[in-house]
């Protein structure tokens, strides 16, 4: 494979985790919490449409649209119970009931789907694109994993910025305490950001088990760290950031891959964020904070 | 000579110029007061002096040293101790453990000592908890040694801060609003610990106070700041009955 | 004369009377043939989790920084010590004087790496010093699954890529062979020495608490801004408790791989880091004894509970979510706490009334 062909890997892997990091950079912005289970909600996403396709015969982008309500469902739900009693507690209470949600989503999908991974049927159905007479051959799921993302970039950005709920989300990220004096609905605000993220993750789900076309319960595990890590390495917060960060990921881990190691490339990618997070502690386009005396 | 010797200090935060121009001159053994109307930079100035904030200009000396742009630790060990307008203890710390704490730099031994428990560990303990007990009867608080720190009163927290402070033997000590929050009374206690413990520790007191019973009833001298600039300094009583203080106080 | 007690001094030693009455009560249950087998092949992951938690506490209870990275300490713990056994096996044939070395060995080199680590990630804090503690883990075993050394006549040899890269001798001899680890380490734990550790472990880390330094780390969680302003050195206090933390974590690695008949990286993955931290936190934050209990119960609960296998890994991901919950929640715990008193003024009535006839 030539470095083109891994470079549109790259950017491929890269375009599914800015998904799964934009859920994760809107959470974490607007709840302040690291939420450890976002990675989970993908697998669900995965395995609603894989039995709607595959045991119920449905159309696929009907499975789509039907994984991302119940993922939009699981979300909120996850919120109502899990996290909202936990708003004033510390940030270690609030991870530790994370992973919990996590292990519960995994051991779950454990209980009904089984240990044995499933064949993903793709979901998409795009002509390949061929260029260079057949010497570089983009996937179908490539080009609609990339057009995906930076429809969602766009979207999101138009959302937060330009609508009344998505300012009531900028004013709830930067101060809870002011936004609730100013009348937005604090609850309501972070209801709808995790009915967001989860339904982005189902989104996710359907590029990722497209592309990697087996799931397990597991499967959302590492996508969903990565992401978090491109959110961090894009500046947790931004949405530009998030895609920018995703982007860089996927690249590295493939090129990292393809000539340094394959063992080695989940190594590479955590260097990365580390040499970038000691240049920039608050990631690429992150915001300084400082603490009053 | 003064021992401390503040010139020309000031501060930027982006465009705004929170402390200009603002020199001072403390003597040993000096109360001396910073007052002047909310905002007008005096908390500041002690996060200058402390090294929490680096100056953009000027020059801070204590005793002949230059403490210009030190870091907050280098400061402390130079001889400045603070306390802070909104208390800040260690506050799951015993009372006790609150001043030896403060003492970690004045009596060493190293972790390994510590984790092994060789001899100098007991000998240092020792002589660890002897000195922050005599502190700690200074301002009564001997009796609530084993006490979480959060656990104390409002008034024996402020006490506790200053008697931590001391702990680590400074030179000079800033006092940034003690007496907030307390009645008339707990403020007349605290004005006898601050003479006492000028009197006691030989100390040089610099403090912010908004409480003009207590400015007026142990300063000696004053320097006024308003807008982040000095507006007059001197003997207390002058200072209080010039016009241009009461109206900055007052307003137009 | 009444003698005077600090309540520290009694903690720690209540903890050590505890662990040492839970030795003895296994050891004469043991001769007694009066133990499964099950429970004989948990008593040494017992010792391990109890000093990885105790000492995980160390950062997260009395510094109050979030590490998600103990497994990477650990497996640094376990490949050392195991590679130094693998080296020496044939010229220091006394086990006994062997597998002290090989602790040593773990811990120093997991506390270097600590330290190395430390240097720069300690700065940040909160969330992003978990996510880049956990980032650490995850490269530490990355590179151990990846890393292959060999032995012959020449030293020592390294390769990141295949066996085949070391280039032996005829007769040289593998040491890690990636992914598939290490094999043929002597099987020097033993239950009696991990009790041994674990009891060093409690007093070191008993110790360090109540030390100078100890106080100084803890005053630094409570405050900061008022540590420095008292004079201590943040980054020095942070370094020593995080290399503390990895030197006994690397100690648990040493230990554990000791028992094995197969050491591999796949096993020092973030889960495992996770897991400790959940020991942490559901023994309570700070609290040393708690965290060698809940290592403890939590380590044999998922083991008895096998009969339900399917279903254990749910409920310990449920009772994790509701325990969080329940000790978080002020308005909870005021209801639990204010029915506690109501119960204890009852009972408290009662007494009283007694004492009056």
């Amino acid at each position: 494979m030539g470095f083109l062909d891994n470079l549109i890997n790259g950017i491929s892997l890269g375009s599914i985790y800015a998904v799964i990091a934009l859920g994760y950079t809107l959470v974490y912005g607007i709840a302040k919490m690291l939420n450890f289970a976002h990675g989970d909600v993908i697998m669900v996403g995965g395995y609603v449409i894989f039995t709607m396709m595959t045991t119920l015969h449905v159309n696929p982008y009907l499975s789509i649209l039907i994984s991302m309500a119940a993922c939009t469902l699981l979300g909120i739900t996850i919120e109502k119970i899990a996290y909202k009693p936990l708003r004033q507690a510390t940030s270690l209470s609030v991870l530790i009931t994370a992973i919990g949600v996590s292990y519960f989503l995994q051991n779950m999908a454990l209980l009904i789907f089984g240990e044995k991974p499933v064949t993903f049927t793709s979901v998409i159905n795009l002509p390949k694109i061929t260029l260079f007479d057949g010497q570089i051959i983009i996937k179908s799921e490539t080009t609609a994993a990339i057009i995906v993302s930076v429809l969602i970039v766009v979207g999101l950005s138009l959302f937060v910025n330009k609508t009344r709920s998505g300012r009531a989300m900028l004013a709830v990220s930067e101060d809870k305490d002011a936004a609730q004096l100013m009348g937005i609905n604090v609850n309501r605000t972070i209801s709808l950001t995790f009915a967001i993220g989860s339904g982005l993750a189902a989104v996710a789900g359907a590029l990722l088990c497209s592309t990697y076309p087996v799931l397990s319960n597991t499967t959302g595990a590492m996508p969903g760290i990565k992401a978090f890590v491109a959110a961090v390495f894009g500046g947790i917060g931004s949405i530009p950031g998030a895609m920018i960060g995703g982007l860089l990921i996927g690249i590295i881990e493939i090129l990292g891959r393809a000539y340094i190691s394959p063992q080695l490339a989940d190594a590479i990618v955590f260097a990365v964020l580390i040499i970038v997070l000691m240049v920039k502690p608050t990631g690429i386009l992150g915001k300084k904070v400082s603490e009053k005396v | 000579m003064a021992l401390l010797e503040v010139k020309k200090l000031g501060i930027s935060f982006g465009g705004l110029r929170a402390v200009d121009d603002f020199s001072i001159s403390i003597n040993k053994g000096e109360l001396y007061g910073l007052i002047g109307p909310n905002g007008a930079g005096k908390t500041t100035i002690f996060n200058l002096l402390t090294g929490v904030y680096k100056p953009t200009d000027g020059s801070i000396t204590l005793d002949g040293v230059n403490l210009t742009g030190r870091s907050t630790i280098e400061i402390n060990k130079a001889g400045i101790a603070r306390t802070f307008q909104n208390i800040r203890l260690f506050s799951n710390l015993s009372v006790l453990d609150n001043v030896k704490a403060a003492l970690t730099n004045r009596y060493t031994y190293s972790t390994v000592t510590g984790i092994f428990r060789l001899p100098k560990y007991f000998s240092a303990e020792k002589a660890m908890n002897e000195e922050a007990m005599k502190l700690l009867s200074v301002f009564e608080l001997d009796g609530e040694a084993d006490t979480i720190a959060a656990n104390l009163p409002y008034g024996k927290q402020r006490k506790l801060e200053i008697a931590r402070a001391l702990a680590t033997s400074p030179k000079l000590l800033l006092l940034d609003e003690p007496a907030a929050g307390m009645n008339p009374n707990e403020t007349a206690e605290l004005m006898n610990t601050i003479r006492q413990v000028r009197d006691d520790f030989d100390m040089t007191v610099l403090l912010i106070e908004h409480d003009m019973s207590l400015v007026s009833g142990i300063c000696e001298r004053l320097s006024v700041l308003n807008f982040g600039q000095l507006l007059c300094e001197g003997k207390t009583a002058e200072v209080l009955s010039n016009p241009e203080v009461i109206t900055a106080y007052l307003g137009e | 004369m009444k003698l005077k007690i600090k309540p520290a001094t009694r903690r720690s030693f209540v903890t050590y009377a505890i662990v040492t009455a839970a030795f003895i009560a296994v050891e004469v249950a043991a001769s007694l043939g009066r133990t499964s087998n099950m429970f004989i092949g948990l008593l040494i992951p017992f010792c391990v989790y109890s000093i990885a938690a105790v000492s995980l506490n160390l950062t997260v209870g009395i510094l109050g920084e979030l590490s998600l990275g103990q497994a990477g300490f650990m497996c640094i713990g376990a490949y050392s010590s195991a590679i130094f056994s693998c080296m020496t096996k044939d010229t220091i044939t006394n086990a006994l004087v062997r597998f002290p070395m090989a602790l040593l060995v773990g811990g120093a080199f997991a506390a270097i790496f600590g330290v190395l680590i430390g240097i720069p990630v300690l700065r940040l804090r909160g969330d992003y010093l978990a996510i880049v503690t956990l980032a650490f883990g995850e490269i530490i075993k990355n590179v151990f699954a990846a890393l292959y050394v060999g032995k012959d006549s020449r030293g020592l040899h390294f390769s990141l890529t295949s066996s085949g890269d070391l280039g032996l001798e005829p007769g040289g001899k593998m040491i890690i062979n990636g992914a598939l680890g290490i094999s043929g380490i002597p099987k020097d734990s033993t239950f009696e020495i991990g009790f041994v550790v674990l009891m060093l472990t409690l007093v070191i880390i008993y110790n360090f608490i109540n030390s100078r330094t100890g106080r100084a780390v803890m005053s630094i969680r409570d405050n900061r801004i008022a540590a420095e302003s008292i004079g201590l050195n943040i980054t020095k206090y942070k370094l020593i408790t995080f290399g503390l933390t990895a030197f006994l974590a690397g100690i648990a690695g040493a230990l554990f791989s000791h028992n094995l008949a197969i050491l591999q990286a796949s096993k020092f993955d973030y889960n495992l880091s996770i897991l400790i931290l959940v020991f942490v936190v559901l023994g309570g934050i700070g609290s040393v004894r708690g965290s060698v209990i809940a290592a403890v119960v939590l380590t044999y609960l998922p083991e008895v509970l096998r009969s339900i296998n399917s279903y254990r890994m749910l409920i310990y991901s449920i009772v994790l979510i509701v325990m969080m919950i329940f000790t978080s929640n002020a308005k909870i715990r005021g209801f639990f706490a204010g029915n506690l008193m109501k119960l204890k003024a009852m009972f408290g009535k009662q007494t009283a009334a007694k004492e009056g006839e």
